[in-house]
Order: structure tokens, then C-alpha cells, then sequence
């Protein structure tokens, strides 16, 4: 493994990431500033003069040019700025409070998951067009299919209202809690996980060195094992990236029906009542983890596949 | 979110002689008949099983949609005091039931769906134009203009898209034109890259340098050889586009900011549903099977189409 | 007792397009020590049997018939059964060196796990096995190159590691499916010599499977010939090379291009090509291509058998090089003799 090539390659792609940094937070920026109205209209009718001051403090007087790049000083800093619909809080306080249950939420989902799903997968790989296969992958076609919102409120009712075993929604970090947005959350990701883990890993065990392997008289478990699944898993490895894109935005359905106070239900709160820089800080926020999460992904490809070379061919 | 990472590029085929030995026979003079490429997978999709019966069931769907409000008794904003909240029932002529307020959930289903699937098409089209030109483009020309258009795809790819459809519908309003550009906009990236990649091939296959080299010139190029092998990758793509974009319509239907009342779409109706599911679970049922069946449907014809056109993909 | 013998087997596969008959009855013996070569077109039917015989056939095949080594039937074997005779006892090695190697494992890795697995050897004694292994199939550098990863070696170098591996646990017999077909020609010659040598220090019995008669005349005992998934003719290395019967092979060996022709004379083919398997001509495979075929041809031609062992499946009498009289055989299969 090409140890320089790593580091090479590292850097290369985080000072990539830069640009797609400064083209979010500029359209995210521009657009929210589009929204008519601004973020005090909801107010009851403000006299001129406070509305003025008002403005001037949180410099919405300036020309938008000049607000942006203040707001990008900002950032450099990692501030955030004041959440204008929440007075007496900042957005990094804000964020540091849904953040959490969020991760929570969306890393647990993602582990289920990856887990089940690439279970489910090898399985249906392994049994190709038996009955064991087809209906399978017809349910997992029918969680690609139905959307969360959809299965959230089913569940809801089966489970916690008609059952009563678990409950309906509300956070309060225990784990009864957490299970219906988990589940709920993992449902579709789950589904498109066994259908790649499928494909790939009925690929791998046409291709000719599994032939070898066979052909070397290793005995079954070891054919899949060490030979068969690590080709068979990288294609869902390189799904991590765009499958947290999508949690991420699952979360935001998912928290609104189960009401969890993550960073989704702010951002939608937020959008709604034009808090610029909440909105601004969640999306300049989400945007980072996605992006370092492909960067991981990235590296995790890298060294899970030695035949890549570390240049732009890709 | 459904990002087809397992998207493969389905290759072109020469025409295929049917007879056994075709040498022979053009020796004896026979005449070779071809089977092209897309009668060859129109047979193969023909096969598939999964694939047909979904066709079928949204044909159906779609004759529903557009006749069935048509010949309804109701209307879907008429509000029927008697029924409010009612079960379905055969004899009161609400064969879904009502909703709180007494509408026909059967013709609001319907109409809904002339929304959804009309987003569906609108949206996937807004999509189709603008990926498809950019990924052709970026394809032709190769070199600087496809390594610049490509990066910034992938920068607008790490973007999270549904916040910027939120924030595009919360600026600008709820038109319904607009729900269909913002989300065309915004789904374009996948079959750009798709086109781009299929025309980078082509243009470096061996049956179009042998057409250059044979004097023909760009455009016939383009016309005979290029435009024929993309139609079949986009058409696939086409068909898994559609759903995905009715799922964003829905979710956005579902945070309150898809299409406007008086129009419904069948997210908006899901949500509805979804408040009042324990007093009248059939309000949330029927759009919801609706939706669920759309989509399913949807999904098994685009995967039979991939299918169909190159089996060595068979997933 | 033979070796390896083979009798009446058969292979099909199920296909979308309807079932096809890759191997229509194949018999042969192989004595310890000898090496057999299977000669024949691409589609001829030579992989299948040998995958078949090593229990290796694709999901939709399926084989019928015995094929008994050292006494037992492999093709009866259950799967477990046959794993500890694959790699062991038998080895094979295939066509394509670039994707028979599985990219994410070390060859340290894919060559130690044979002597681990089936000899029980610890980590360390494995890969001294392994090197010494790779220094006789002259692999330069042998300690640090086990190290690597196969994309890291050229494709003769990797066939070399395949024949290496093959022959860790000292195989009674090798079977090399078209080892050389993909490789430069420079590597080919070296890669046969290179297999020549191993197999006369240890006295392997060996299949070649090829379609490249010069490499056959180098290193081979005995040859048979397959044409559409049948054996058309069968015998020693001389008697084919020397006194070809089948129309076939005689063809065969008159496409071989010589140095010794002038410069003028155009290459000889055989007109024509393989019959689809689906939808085989009656009687005589062959019959569509041969220059010598007559209306006896559509009539399923008997295979006529000599006490030395040599064999045609063809209506020219293999003495006396006219046309047998015919006989209405009852049976449609080609496994009569016929003496005259």
C-alpha cells in the first residue's frame, strides 16, 4: 500500500473540498435572502426607529454584497451568529443541541442499516432465484418504494397506539425512544443496501478468481468469506457517502413525525420564518459532515482496494 | 435519495443474424435477417414478468387517474355535509370514505394523482433536458469543458438538495411550475452524469472510429450512432426518475410546502391522513396505497428495462 | 487401473434459448505419468468437460456419466468430498492469468491458504512452501514479491504464480485449461517450457487443453480431438500428427502455418463455421465443413476404434481411407464400433 500516495491523495481532496464549501454556503446564502420578507415581519408591528435599530445590529441595512463576505468572515471563525427567531441563543448553541439527537438518530440508522442490509444481501446472493431471492427482494423494492412518511404513521399505529409497546414520539434519549425513528429512518436505506449487496456479490461469485478459489478446493465458508465479500462490499461502501446525504434528508420527515428536536426540525422551523442564519448554519453545517463523510468514504475505498492509484483517472 | 450507484451503462450491440449459419447461407445467397437491438430487448423485457405486470397496472392507474374524476359523481372540493368522516360505504356512494370535512377520499385520491404523476413527468422532463444536454456536452467535448462541468457537478452532488428545495419553495412560493423546476433542477445531476459518461464511450468506440474513418461526417455521427445508444440508458433513467421525483414532491407535500390548496397531490393527502389515521385510518390508506403501488410499479419497469437492454446487468 | 477415467460423459446447460448439449459423450483414460491433450475450436466443448469432471459447472449445467480417479467417482462426489480432491490431488489452472487471481489478497495469501488448508501447515512454513515454489516457476525476488498484490506482477508472471500454486500440494494430476492462449507468444513458449519441466521432475500426470497444435507436439503423449462438443478423433502425439483420419483433423493441421511453404501459397482454412449447438445438422457434425462429406454423412457416423487405442468418429475407414459401407445403426449415439 502506497503510504506517500495516501497522503498525496488526502490532501488533494481536502483542498478540493474548499470550493464546494464556498459554492454552497454563497447559494445557500443568496437564496435565503431572497425569501420575501424578512426575519422580523413576524413580529407584532415594531415602530420604525426599533425596526431600524433592529436592522442595523444584525446589519441587514448593509448592501447584500457586504453582508455576505461579513458572513464569511464569520464562518472562518466558526461562528454562526445569533438565531434570529430564538433570541436568547446562537446558532451554534442551536446546533450543538439538535446535532446530538440527530447523530443519534442517523447514525443508528445507518448501522442498522449496513448491517442488515448487506445480511440481507449475501443471503439473497447466496440463494439466487429461489423463492428465499425473489420474495426478498420484493420486499426490499417495496422499502425502496414506500416513503417513510407513509410507514412512519403504519408503524405508529400498529406499534404504539393499537400494541402500546412503544411510544408514539418525544425524545428524551431512552432507548424505547429511539427505536420507531431508527427503524423507520433505516427502512429505505436498508432496502437499497441488499439490493446493491445482492448485485455485487452475485458479480463477485461469477468472476474467474472465485472459479480459482473453488477450484483450490477451499471449503464454502471460506470462498465467501475471505475471497467474495470484500469485493462484494465495496460498491455499498461507496453508497456510505450519497446514503448519508439521503438520512440526512430523511431526518427532516422523520423528526417532524416522531417529534425529535434534532437539527432537521430546526432547519424546517427555521426556513419557514426566515432565521437566516440558523437556516444558514444548518445547511453550511450538514453540507461539512456530508462532504467529510465522502472524504472518509473516500479514504475508506482507498484502503480497502489496492489497486488504486492515486491520480485523477478515476 | 435513491442515488442508482449500480447504474451501469448498458453497451451497444451490432445487429445480431438470426440464421444458424449465417456464412453458408450468404453464400447460398440467403438473405440475412437482423434482429436489432430493440426488438431484441423489447422481447427480453417482454420476459420479465415483474416488469409487465407493473406496465399494466400503471396503465391502469393512468386511465383511472385522468377518466375515473371524470365520471365520479363527486367532486373533490365538494364537501358532503351528511358524510363526514365516513367509512367507505357502497350505498352512500363513498367508496373510500370522506375525509373530515366530507370530501370523497376516492376522487381526491385520483385527482391527487393526476398531481403527483404530472409532477412525476413534468419534473423528470425539466430533469431529462437539462442533464441530458450538460452530460452530452460535457461528453463531446471532453478534455478542460468536461473536467470543469464534471467537478461541478460533483460539488453540487455533496450538496444537501433537499434543503435547497425547501429553501426554494419557502422563497418563492408554492406555484406548482415552480415545484416542477425546483426539482427538476435539482435531480439533473445523475443523468448528466450518465449521459456523460455513455457519450465519452461512444465516442471512443471502435464503430465510430471506423465511421469517421469511413468520411461520415459530426452530425450523421450523432444522428445515427450516438443518439440511438443514449435514448435506450436515458429511458431507463426516465423511468427510475419518476419516482424518485413524485417521492420528492410527496415529502415536500408532506412539510407543507408542495402544491396549494385547493389542489392535492397524493403526499398532501398522506399527511392529511396521517392526522386524523386513528379516528379514520382510511384517509391515510388509500393514498398511501396509491403512492406505495406508483412507485413500486415504477421501480420494477425502469429495472426491467436496464435489464432488457443489457442482461449481462441482471442485478 | 487408469488414473482418470472417463466414461460417456455428457454435459448441458439450461439456456433461455433452450437446452444446450456442450459434451455429447466424451470417453478416455489417463495413466499416471501421461499427459493427454484436448484439441479444438473455441465452443468445441474442451473447457466444459474438464469443469465438469472438477465439479466446477455453472449454475444452469448440468453433467451426466462417471469420471472415476484413482478409483472413485468424481462426478457422484458431494461437494465436500470433492473439495478435499480439488487442489490436492487435482489441480487446475485456467486460461485467463489477468482475473484468475482475486485483486484484493496478497499472493502469499492465495497461495498459503492451499498448503494450510489441505496439509495443515502453520503460517510460516506455508510461505516457505510458497517461496520456494515461486523460485522454481522462476519468479525473481521470490521473498518480497510473495508480499504483493497481483496487479503488481505482468500476466506471465501471474500465470506462473497460478502454476505455482497448482502444484504446492504436489497434485497427481494437473489439468491447465489453454494456459497460454492469452499471453504474448514469447511467454507462451517459456510458460509451456516451464510446465514440461515441472511435470517431468515429478512425474504429474497432466490435461492440456490448447487449440495451439505446435504446443501439443512439444510436451504431449496422447491427443484427442473435439469437434461440437464429440471426440472425432483420438490417439498418440504421432499418429495424429503423422497419419491424421478425421477430415477434421486433417484440416487442423493444414491451417497450422509452416515456414516451409512458399511465400505464395494462400493459407489453408476450413471453410465455415462451428454449428450452433442449438440447432445441430444431423448425423455428421461435421458434415457442413467437410470436403470429403457424402449423403452417408447425414447419418450418425460410427466411431471406429483400433486395438492401439486410436480412434475416429467418421464413415472413412481409418486403414484404408474409403468410405465404410453403411449400416443402419439402431442407436442415434456414436458409441458403437465399428471394424473393418
Amino acid at each position: 500500500m502506497n503510504q506517500e500516495g495516501i497522503l498525496r491523495h488526502s490532501a488533494t481532496r481536502l483542498l478540493g473540498l474548499i470550493p464546494t464549501l464556498l459554492v454552497l454556503i454563497t447559494i445557500a446564502f443568496f437564496l435565503i435572502r431572497m425569501a420575501p420578507g424578512g426575519p422580523f415581519d413576524s413580529e407584532k408591528l415594531l415602530p420604525p426607529e426599533i425596526r431600524a435599530n433592529l436592522d442595523a445590529k444584525y446589519h441587514l441595512d448593509e448592501p447584500l454584497v457586504q453582508q455576505y463576505f461579513r458572513y464569511l468572515g464569520q464562518i472562518i471563525t466558526l461562528d454562526f451568529g445569533p438565531s434570529f427567531q430564538y433570541k436568547d441563543w446562537t446558532v451554534n448553541e442551536l446546533i450543538a443541541r439538535g446535532f446530538p439527537v440527530s447523530l443519534t438518530v442517523g447514525g443508528l440508522a445507518m448501522l442498522l442499516a449496513f448491517f442488515v442490509g448487506t445480511s440481507i444481501g449475501i443471503i439473497a446472493a447466496l440463494r439466487q432465484n429461489t423463492a428465499v431471492d425473489y420474495s426478498v427482494m420484493g420486499i426490499a423494492m417495496l422499502g425502496i418504494s414506500i416513503p417513510n412518511f407513509v410507514v412512519a404513521p403504519l408503524l405508529i399505529l400498529v406499534l404504539a397506539v393499537y400494541q402500546g409497546w412503544l411510544p408514539a414520539g418525544g425524545w428524551d434519549w431512552s432507548i424505547p425512544r429511539m427505536v420507531l425513528p431508527v427503524v423507520t429512518l433505516a427502512l429505505p436505506v436498508i432496502a437499497y443496501i441488499a439490493r446493491l449487496t445482492r448485485g455485487s456479490m452475485i458479480e463477485v461469485l461469477h468472476s474467474n478468481y472465485i472459479r480459482t478459489a473453488r477450484a483450490k478446493g477451499l471449503p464454502g465458508y471460506l470462498v465467501i468469506g475471505r475471497h467474495a465479500l470484500k469485493p462484494a462490499l465495496l460498491p455499498v461502501i461507496s453508497f456510505m457517502g450519497p446514503a448519508t446525504a439521503g438520512l440526512i434528508t430523511g431526518s427532516v420527515v422523520i423528526e417532524r413525525i416522531y417529534s425529535i428536536p434534532g437539527l432537521g426540525s430546526y432547519f424546517v422551523q427555521g426556513a419557514l420564518n426566515r432565521d437566516y442564519t440558523l437556516v444558514m448554519g444548518v445547511v453550511i453545517f450538514y453540507g461539512v459532515v456530508i462532504i467529510l463523510l465522502n472524504f472518509i468514504v473516500d479514504l475508506l475505498y482507498a484502503w480497502m482496494n489496492p489497486k488504486i492509484r492515486y491520480d485523477e483517472v478515476q | 435519495m435513491n442515488t442508482p450507484a449500480d447504474m451501469q451503462i448498458p453497451k451497444p450491440q451490432v445487429v445480431k443474424a438470426e440464421v444458424e449459419d449465417p456464412f453458408a447461407a450468404a453464400m447460398a445467397g440467403q438473405d440475412v435477417r437482423g434482429r436489432s437491438l430493440w426488438v431484441d430487448a423489447w422481447h427480453r423485457l417482454l420476459k420479465n414478468k415483474a416488469a409487465v405486470i407493473s406496465g399494466i397496472i400503471m396503465f391502469i392507474m393512468l386511465l383511472l387517474v385522468i377518466a375515473g374524476p371524470l365520471v365520479s359523481p363527486w367532486e373533490g372540493d365538494f364537501t358532503d355535509w351528511d358524510n363526514t368522516a365516513s367509512p367507505p360505504n357502497f350505498e352512500t356512494g363513498h367508496w373510500f370514505g370522506t375525509d373530515a370535512v366530507g370530501r370523497d377520499i376516492l376522487v381526491r385520491t385520483l385527482e391527487g394523482g393526476r398531481i403527483s404523476l404530472l409532477v412525476g413527468l413534468v419534473a423528470t422532463l425539466v430533469s431529462l433536458a437539462i442533464g441530458v444536454t450538460y452530460g452530452a456536452v460535457a461528453g463531446y467535448y471532453g478534455g478542460f469543458t468536461d473536467r470543469i462541468m464534471m467537478r461541478l457537478v460533483d460539488i453540487i452532488y455533496a450538496l444537501p438538495f433537499m434543503f435547497f428545495v425547501i429553501l426554494l419553495m419557502v422563497v418563492f412560493g408554492r406555484h406548482i411550475v415552480l415545484i416542477f423546476v425546483a426539482i427538476g433542477a435539482v435531480n439533473w445531476l445523475d443523468m448528466a452524469r450518465i449521459v456523460r459518461g455513455q457519450t465519452l464511450g461512444l465516442k471512443n468506440t471502435e464503430f465510430v472510429e471506423a465511421a469517421r474513418a469511413c468520411g461520415v461526417d459530426h452530425k450523421a455521427i450523432i444522428r445515427r450512432h450516438i443518439i440511438p445508444n443514449l435514448l435506450g440508458v436515458v429511458m431507463v433513467y426516465v423511468t427510475l426518475t419518476i419516482p424518485q421525483v413524485i417521492l420528492v414532491e410527496s415529502f415536500l407535500s408532506f412539510l407543507g410546502l408542495g402544491v396549494q390548496e385547493p389542489m392535492s397531490s397524493w403526499g398532501a393527502l398522506v399527511n392529511d391522513g396521517a392526522q386524523d389515521m386513528e379516528s379514520a385510518p382510511w384517509t391515510l390508506v388509500f393514498p398511501a396505497t396509491f403512492l406505495t403501488v406508483t412507485l413500486y410499479c415504477f421501480n420494477y419497469i425502469g429495472d426491467g428495462m436496464r435489464d432488457a437492454l443489457d442482461p449481462k446487468d441482471r442485478a | 487401473m487408469a488414473l482418470l477415467e472417463v466414461r460417456d460423459l455428457r454435459v448441458q446447460f439450461e439456456t433461455p434459448e433452450g437446452v444446450v448439449q456442450a459434451v455429447n459423450g466424451i470417453d478416455f483414460h489417463l495413466e499416471s505419468g501421461e499427459t493427454l491433450a484436448i484439441v479444438g475450436e473455441s465452443g468445441a466443448g474442451k473447457s466444459q468437460l474438464v469443469m465438469a469432471i472438477m465439479g466446477l459447472l455453472a449454475e444452469n449445467g448440468s453433467a451426466s456419466g462417471a469420471a472415476d480417479f484413482k478409483g472413485q467417482d468424481l462426478m457422484q462426489m458431494p461437494q465436500k468430498e470433492l473439495n478435499k480432491i480439488r487442489g490436492r490431488e487435482i489441480a487446475m489452472i485456467f486460461q485467463d492469468p489477468m482475473t484468475s487471481l482475486n485483486p484484493f489478497l496478497t499472493i502469499e495469501k492465495q497461495m498459503t491458504e492451499v498448503v494450510m488448508h489441505h496439509q495443515g501447515l502453520g503460517k510460516h512454513e506455508a510461505r516457505g512452501h510458497a517461496v520456494e515454489m515461486l523460485r522454481a516457476v522462476r519468479i525473481p525476488d521470490p521473498e518480497e514479491r510473495v508480499k504483493q498484490y497481483p496487479h503488481e506482477y505482468s500476466g506471465g508472471m501471474r500465470q506462473r504464480v497460478m502454476i505455482a500454486m497448482g502444484l504446492l500440494c504436489e497434485p497427481d494430476l494437473l489439468i491447465a485449461d489453454e494456459p497460454s492462449t492469452a499471453l504474448d507468444v514469447t511467454v507462451q513458449a517459456q510458460i509451456m517450457q516451464l510446465v514440461g519441466e515441472l511435470r517431468d521432475k515429478s512425474n504429474m500426470s497432466m490435461i492440456l487443453i490448447t487449440h495451439d497444435l505446435a504446443v501439443v507436439a512439444e510436451i504431449c503423449d496422447r491427443i484427442i480431438v473435439m469437434y461440437a462438443g464429440e471426440m472425432v478423433e483420438a490417439g498418440t502425439v504421432d499418429d495424429i500428427f503423422y497419419r491424421p483420419r478425421h477430415p477434421y483433423t486433417q484440416g487442423l493441421l493444414a491451417s497450422v502455418p509452416r515456414l516451409d511453404r512458399l511465400a505464395d501459397d494462400e493459407l489453408h482454412t476450413i471453410p465455415g463455421n462451428p454449428p450452433n449447438l442449438l440447432d445441430l445438422p444431423s448425423g455428421c457434425r461435421f458434415r457442413d465443413r467437410c470436403s470429403l462429406a457424402r449423403e452417408v454423412c447425414f447419418e450418425a457416423p460410427p466411431l471406429q476404434v483400433q486395438d492401439d487405442g486410436c480412434m475416429s468418429r467418421c464413415f472413412i475407414d481409418m486403414n484404408s481411407g474409403e468410405f465404410l459401407p453403411v449400416q443402419s445403426n439402431s442407436d442415434e449415439d456414436n458409441t458403437g464400433e465399428d471394424s473393418m
